[in-house]
């Protein structure tokens, strides 16, 4: 199975960005920012009073209150911080184990796309199989449930949802959301909500998907620290659902794992009770940089829809003439501005890039410049 | 307006039209918006931030004065305060709490500068009844930037 999976379109790029000097890179997916200090420094103060050890196959359940007081507080939510919530290695850990636990061979999930690397690969690897749906820029990049119904079909026993989104920056309101809850509903899916950019959403307030009415049931809830607190490499995620199910992905877990990190999860407990702050504060800048970057593309000329959240925008570079691989090639190899093809993230990704804006506003002005050199170089009017 | 100023408190100047983009404002409303923080005394002026420390000459030196003083019925501290604003060599000056009224930052160029100040101007001045002061010796950390440098993030150039 490992031989028949394709290496992620990002790592291809990557192969070819590595070894370049001076790249302005718009292609990452991770916060600029170093993690807040105060939540390293709650980690050297653990590691100094001895906290080295493992913790429950769960996570510490310290933590666990934490994470249910903190998703009842914003979200309203009602999770039991006994069996309701389980600590992994990123979200990435949680969502294989959900897969893992939940698939039967033959049975189908619906993959919105363009969407993140990992969703079709964990669901091969579980034995089932993706179906696409595709979302469109004409809709904001928002799912739509008419698309939604056409690709059911009686073995479908599963959604994954990721909004705010990876790679479009597109968001879901709780009145878009509610037509897709109506169909898991009649359908009886199974909803993976991987919310891990939550935080990051800058038009309105973020609409929690477990928190519609009838959803918390049907739901694994997925998030994390890596985003909003900037803790990418500390590697710590979260699942919450119905205890029967999060008790088989703990059971999974518990095998493969063991446990999650004790020391990234005594830095997420800080986070939680203390780090909102350092962590607005980092929201406010990226609101900042997204609208100067879509604001540069339209200048551009190239057609860029408002993302609401994450740190990524989703411009379409149809209008070239070039494929999404051969308009990154050129930018790279001309301009030196690494930005990821947006059929990275599938087919329907095709005359996009995904351009992240997680970056220091200086190197956006810079990259946006550099970009309209590339078209003005290839003669390419505005679209 | 917080997000305006914090803004310009970190960057200095930056274009209207730029500021207007990054708050999601017209230009009009940014404009407005300055004017009356101007004309409130909010937005006082635009200053570079300077390790004075760096510089080859080191050409300036800082010292932190407590002052004790005697208030005046009905003003307070604010007669004295007044006097002491106008000296150049005074660089900031604030009402305080607990042991000290008054903190007096003075600038000089080297020890002997800034002693003469508080010997001739300072403590002579009526109503200071004393002074103590503590002479800035190295600088870690100035209006929020770490002089240590900025923790640098190690990411890779290409991540999902």
């Amino acid at each position: 199975m490992a031989r028949e999976m394709p290496p992620s379109g990002i790592r291809e790029f990557f192969d070819l960005v590595q070894g370049r000097e001076d790249v302005i890179s718009l292609g990452v997916g991770e916060p600029d920012f170093a993690t807040p200090w105060k939540i390293c420094d709650a980690v050297v103060e653990g590691l100094r009073q001895g906290q080295t050890s493992y913790t429950s196959n769960y996570g510490s359940l310290e933590l666990r209150e934490e994470i249910a007081r903190d998703a009842a507080e914003r979200y309203g939510l009602n999770y039991s911080p006994h069996d309701q919530i389980l600590l992994t290695n990123g979200v990435s850990e949680a969502l294989d184990l959900v897969m893992r636990a939940v698939l039967e061979p033959g049975d189908e999930v619906l993959v919105p796309e363009p969407c993140y690397v990992s969703y079709k690969p964990t669901v091969v690897m579980a034995g089932a199989t993706p179906v696409v749906v595709e979302t469109r820029m004409a809709d904001s990049f928002k799912l739509r449930a008419d698309a939604l119904e056409a690709a059911l079909t009686p073995r479908t026993r599963m959604l994954v949802l990721n909004y705010p989104n990876n790679p479009t920056g597109a968001i879901m309101t709780a009145a878009e959301l509610a037509p897709v809850a109506r169909l898991a509903e009649e359908h009886n899916l199974l909803v993976v909500s991987d919310e891990i950019y939550a935080h990051l959403t800058y038009t309105g307030r973020h609409a929690c998907f477990p928190a519609l009415p009838g959803m918390l049931e049907r739901t694994i809830w997925l998030n994390g620290f890596s985003k909003a607190y900037a803790m990418t490499g500390w590697r710590l995620g979260y699942a919450c659902g119905p205890a029967e199910l999060i008790e088989a992905m703990m059971r999974i877990h518990s095998y493969t794992a063991l446990c999650a990190p004790v020391v990234a999860q005594v830095g997420a407990q800080e986070a939680l009770a203390h780090g909102d702050e350092e962590m607005q504060a980092m929201v406010a800048q990226y609101d900042q940089r997204r609208r100067v970057l879509v604001q540069g593309f339209h200048d551009l000329g190239v057609p860029c829809f408002e993302p609401g959240g994450a740190f990524y925008t989703f411009p379409s570079i149809a209008h070239t003439g070039m494929t999404s691989a051969e308009f990154s090639r050129a930018l790279l190899f001309e301009e030196n501005v690494a930005a990821v093809p947006g059929t990275a993230f599938g087919a329907c990704g095709e005359g996009y890039l995904r351009c992240t804006y997680a970056t220091h506003l200086d190197l956006i002005k810079e990259a946006l410049e550099r970009m309209g050199r590339l078209l003005a170089r290839r003669g390419v009017a505005s679209a | 307006m917080k997000k305006l100023l914090e803004i310009l408190q970190a960057e200095g100047p930056v274009s209207t039209e730029e500021l207007a983009v990054r708050l999601g404002k017209t230009p009009e409303e940014i404009e407005a918006t300055l004017a009356s923080l101007r004309e409130q005394g909010v937005l006082l002026r635009y200053a570079a931030l300077v390790n004075w420390e760096a510089t080859a000459e080191h050409e300036k030196l800082y010292a932190f004065i407590n002052v004790t003083a005697t208030p005046e019925h009905g003003r307070g501290f604010d007669k004295v305060a007044e006097y002491l604003s106008r000296f150049d060599e005074v660089h900031s000056l604030y009402l305080m709490s607990g042991v000290a009224d008054l903190c007096v930052v003075v600038e000089g160029r080297d020890f002997r500068d800034i002693s003469r100040f508080v010997a001739e101007k300072l403590a002579p001045t009526p109503g200071v009844t004393s002074t103590a002061t503590s002479f800035v010796l190295k600088t870690y950390k100035m209006e929020g930037v770490s002089l240590f440098g900025e923790t640098k993030n190690g990411r890779l150039a290409v991540s999902p």
